[in-house]
């Protein structure tokens, strides 16, 4: 059950004047600005072993079955039947309200997946984004991947690398890349949720071992703007703007500025604050003073 | 003649500055380096992989941003080839 509130700008609020709507939830465990903030900053958001072992039991049996068709576009709501685990995982209140939080009420199924890394295969998928480029300023997919199982350093976990969401590339043309200064090596508990910028650079690592590795990952497309969906009550925490402030150990020293650069915009689209800034870089060069600003 | 073949993604244009990403080929197929093998490379600096014995033999050029994409990211900027070639009959 939801309901909203209106709540007044704070002084923080430097140029903007007015009400928002602030996004509240009885059922459902909304994420924090700090914990979005880090999402816009790594590009992820990991929960780990939140997942009930019945629910990843269920999941294991019905990934090695193979799930039923779900069409482009469906609405999530009406994609999966209640009986299913993925129904029940997205039903989990730490799982909905990150879901919500993230790209907001009623998301669309763009498609799902089930991924397999087979025992000893020897070779690791190549580096690699999602889909196509996909460089919208203002709007994002995430993706759910939900690993039922333990995943051992041995048995190939997700390669990922933080910070490079907004890294403009096509599918595997970063594939020459193998290894990243910071990169994340994924290994988890079971039941444990993994939900990624469909930017994130990332790749299915050599499976070592004598057993078959899965990965169930659904993608969903926002159907609202994706402006303050989250429990915004800590916006103006000084941790946000420390973790949009985030450097990663493989960004080049100059580049690494950039993305803190772009990570602004993207804030700023979140928020609707156009006045948010880190260290003034987009403040900065935005400065234009026109001969009527002496009048 | 067998090439292995050692590509260093480096913090700055300098070849002397820090290793931030790197990648393996191995023509002599005694090693299989793949994706998310290592997590710390095998070089501090360009530099000391010359220093190793690597023999650079490409790097990225310096190219100014595109107008109206100064602030666009995308791939890792500084790239460097480096090679090793052996003689023998390895397979």
């Amino acid at each position: 059950m939801e309901n909203y509130q209106h709540w007044a700008i704070s002084a923080h609020d430097r140029y903007e004047q007015g009400t928002y709507v602030r996004r509240m939830s009885t059922s459902q465990q909304l994420l924090t600005s700090v914990q979005v903030a880090r999402f816009v900053a790594q590009g992820f958001l990991r929960l780990d072993g939140v997942v009930p072992r019945e629910i990843n039991e269920r999941a294991v049996v019905a990934l090695t079955e193979g799930l039923p068709e779900v069409s482009y576009g469906t609405p999530l709501g009406k994609a999966f039947a209640p009986d299913t685990f993925v129904h029940e995982l997205l039903a989990l209140p730490v799982v909905a309200g990150a879901v919500e939080s993230l790209v907001g009420p009623e998301p669309t199924v763009d498609h799902q997946a089930v991924h397999v890394r087979e025992p000893h295969e020897g070779q690791a998928q190549p580096l690699h984004g999602d889909a196509i480029i996909d460089v919208r300023p203002d709007a994002f997919d995430i993706q759910l991947m939900y690993y039922p199982h333990e995943v051992t350093a041995e048995m190939g976990g997700t390669l990922s690398v933080p910070g490079s969401h907004l890294r403009r590339i096509n599918e595997t043309d970063v594939g020459r890349v193998q290894n990243l200064r910071g990169q994340t090596r994924l290994t988890c508990p079971a039941g444990t949720v993994v939900l990624v910028h469909h930017g994130i650079w990332h790749g299915g690592r050599r499976n070592d071992t004598a057993d078959r590795r899965y990965m169930y990952k659904l993608r969903l497309n926002p159907t609202v703007p994706q402006v303050r969906l989250w429990d915004v009550s800590d916006l103006h925490d000084p941790a946000v703007t420390a973790e949009l402030n985030t450097y990663f150990p493989w960004y080049e020293q100059a580049t690494a500025r950039l993305e803190i650069y772009n990570r602004v915009l993207l804030w700023r689209a979140l928020t609707g604050d156009e006045s948010f800034d880190v260290e003034y870089w987009v403040t900065r060069v935005s400065n234009r003073p026109t001969l009527r600003s002496h009048a | 003649m067998r090439q292995q073949v050692l590509v260093l993604y480096l913090a700055t244009s300098a070849l002397d500055s820090q290793v931030v990403g790197w990648s393996r080929y191995d023509g002599t197929g005694r090693t299989r380096p793949t994706t998310g093998d290592s997590d710390e490379p095998p070089y501090p600096t360009g530099l000391a992989a010359l220093q190793d014995g690597w023999r650079l033999f490409q790097a990225s050029q310096l190219l100014p941003p595109q107008s109206g994409h100064e602030y666009d990211v995308s791939f890792l900027k500084h790239e460097f080839f480096f090679e090793k070639v052996e003689d023998g009959s390895h397979p």
